[in-house]
């Protein structure tokens, strides 16, 4: 068996679920797990790396490394590699790991699948599975010629068991790159939003110019703070301006894959059922018995939305605090 | 100064696909070819930079089969680029893409600033870019919704999780990948179009890029169509009932919450 190096990403040391997703499936692959955080509170991820079933974790503390610079992020992976000798890599497709892992790939001279949904690792072989053409097909991905196999894996896909808090990996304190910088972060603009990206939420709420006016929109927080989900909008509101394109969901806004996705006022158009017909539980509201959102729906429901995410806000409130 | 532009040709996302028989790709009967929607961006900034900056040129660039790949470089000239390139290639991977991409572009004397799309809609891989900088040896920045240029380098702002927004400055030559917000994409004109009609588009055959065959990394296979999805639950009654109603599957039969 080899070595599974596995990208960690957290919140100031909090590890992400995305990454006990990957930890946990390395482990049960048979290979060693190795895990890689990086910045000034790195270290306060390897009990949790442990936990997720990490033999090993390689802590690079460095403050340079506090927010993502692709060009100092990459040379540090590569130098991580170089000492680890993984055959694969895993990382989760988030904002960084897919900006991050193809220039990795290409440094390294070796393949990178992005976007997979389904992962497989038989000894050192890993195929991967990728939806493509906007989830209207799936295609397995085959590495060749790849000495480090870098699958970069949908949030939400893979189950995560609960920690197992006996277990710990031995902490490897690993000193960082530096290389001479051609790009610099000059300012990060927090989002609006506290909560989880679409990308990675679990639970998503999201409305659709069926909500008549910005103001609406209210009604779909109150839903979704019961249910502790992240609010999606369709583009045609994005582009009326009443919310923020981070929070398009579809071909030309984020691509999701929560557990559930409830639509609320949303038609159904090809471009929007791109981003989300990977969810896996799809409700869908909408005043219109023919909305082809139906088509794509587990559950409908055929009402005004003004009557039906009040009365829902209330009997989820009541199903989850008993 | 040249700005190179990186375009892929993409099926129209209206189209329904089949699966080829030995399922290594798509059947391409009846396609409807289209410019990759974000290239548009890119075209558009490119030309935006190029108008602003006398002097300029703009190179558009594509990979894949010359037969069909020409009408998106054609779009593209439409929209305003000086100069098209397509390099003739079939089932190249991402890595190979990049690689024959940085090739060219390099032989061509490089570029100041090189545009691309954050993603093309058929692979939704978004790698492309990133391995053309690390293959050119310069930064890139992807997801990028705001661009200045100032000559030695250029601020560009990327959006990333939760709505953040990072303010980014890269040294020159610079790899950007466009998000939708970029810009408005003109439409060509008439003229535009004629003028294209006219262009000679540089040919340049894969073979000839000395690539080697291990410079392909990954291989699709067994393509399949997702399964069927059982028929959509609707749920009747007054607006109470059916909240409750839909509270009590989605724990019971769904078990989601
Ligand atoms: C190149 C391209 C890219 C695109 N990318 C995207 C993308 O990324 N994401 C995206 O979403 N779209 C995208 N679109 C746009 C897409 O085609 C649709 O126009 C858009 O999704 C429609 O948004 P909507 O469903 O909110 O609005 P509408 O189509 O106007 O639908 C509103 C729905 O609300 C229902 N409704 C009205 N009142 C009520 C009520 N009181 N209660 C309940 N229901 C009600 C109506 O019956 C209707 O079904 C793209 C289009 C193009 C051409
Ligand atoms: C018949 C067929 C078989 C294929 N088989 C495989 C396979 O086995 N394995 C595999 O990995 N891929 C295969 N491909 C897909 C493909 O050739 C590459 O993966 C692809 O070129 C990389 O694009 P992407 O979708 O990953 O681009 P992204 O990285 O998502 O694109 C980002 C940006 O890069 C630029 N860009 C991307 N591609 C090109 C291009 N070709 N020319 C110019 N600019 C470009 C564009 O600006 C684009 O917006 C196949 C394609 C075809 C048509």
């Amino acid at each position: 068996m080899g070595k599974v190096l596995v990208f960690t990403e957290h919140t100031n040391g909090n590890l992400k679920r995305s990454s006990m997703e990957l930890l946990q499936a390395a482990a049960k692959s048979g290979n060693t797990v190795v895990a890689v955080a990086f910045g000034s509170h790195a270290g306060d991820v390897t009990a949790a790396a442990g936990h997720n079933g990490a033999n090993e974790i390689y802590v690079v503390k460095d403050a340079s490394l506090d927010s993502y610079n692709p060009e100092a992020f990459t040379a540090n992976i590569a130098s991580v590699v170089e000492k680890v000798q993984p055959t694969i890599l895993l990382a989760s497709a988030s904002a960084t790991g897919r900006d991050l892992f193809p220039r990795v790939a290409a440094r390294l001279n070796t393949g990178v699948a992005s976007d997979c949904t389904e992962l497989n690792i038989s000894g050192d072989t890993v195929t991967a599975t990728k939806p493509m053409y906007s989830g209207k097909c799936f295609a397995k991905v085959n590495f060749e010629n790849s000495p480090v196999k870098i699958v970069l894996m949908r949030a939400n896909q893979l189950p995560v068991a609960a920690a197992d808090t006996s277990k710990s990996a031995t902490v490897v304190e690993h000193a960082a790159a530096k290389p001479d910088l051609k790009t610099l972060i000059k300012e990060i603009v927090k989002g609006a939003s506290e909560k989880l990206d679409l990308t990675e939420a679990n639970v998503i709420v999201s409305g659709g110019r069926g909500l008549k006016e910005a103001a609406n929109f209210k009604m779909l927080s109150d839903l979704a703070d019961v249910l502790g989900a992240t609010v999606g909008a369709s583009r045609a509101v994005v582009d009326a301006g009443w919310v923020g394109h981070g929070m398009q969901v579809g071909q030309t806004g984020k691509t999701v894959a929560p557990t559930l996705y409830i639509a609320v006022g949303i038609s159904g158009a090809i471009q929007h059922l791109a981003g989300m017909s990977g969810s896996k539980v799809i409700v869908a509201i909408n005043n219109d018995p023919n909305a082809p959102i139906f088509q794509k729906a587990t559950y409908g429901i055929v009402g005004d939305a003004f009557e039906i995410v009040p009365k829902l806000t209330e009997e989820f409130k009541k199903a989850l605090h008993h | 100064m040249k700005i190179f532009v990186c375009i892929k040709q993409v099926p129209d996302t209206e189209t329904k696909i089949k699966i080829s028989p030995d399922q290594t790709g798509i059947d391409s009967a009846g396609i409807k070819w289209v410019l990759n929607p974000y290239d548009e961006y890119a075209v558009e900034e490119a030309v935006k930079l190029r108008d602003a900056n006398p002097g300029s040129q703009v190179w558009v660039l594509s990979a894949g089969p010359k037969t069909r790949v020409v009408e998106s470089l054609r779009t593209a000239l439409a929209m305003g680029a000086d100069e098209a390139i397509v390099i003739n290639a079939e089932n190249l991977d991402n890595f190979a893409t990049a690689k024959a991409l940085a090739e060219v572009i390099k032989a061509e004397g490089g570029a100041k600033v090189i545009f691309s799309g954050k993603l093309a809609i058929d692979d939704n891989a978004s790698s492309v870019s990133q391995m053309l900088a690390e293959f050119l040896n310069v930064p890139h920045s992807t997801v990028v919704s705001k661009f200045t240029f100032a000559g030695e380098n250029v601020v560009v702002e990327r959006d990333v999780e939760g709505g953040a927004k990072e303010v980014v400055q890269m040294m020159t030559p610079a790899v950007v990948g466009a998000n939708k917000g970029l810009n408005m994409p003109r439409y060509a004109s008439l003229p535009g179009i004629m003028k294209a009609k006219k262009k000679v588009i540089k040919e340049v055959e894969f073979a000839s890029l000395n690539i080697p065959a291990t410079d392909v990394k990954v291989k699709y296979s067994g393509m399949t169509l997702p399964a069927e999805k059982p028929p959509v639950k609707m749920i009747s009654g007054d607006a109470a009932a059916q909240a409750s109603e839909l509270v009590k599957l989605l724990r019971d039969e769904a078990k989601v919450l």
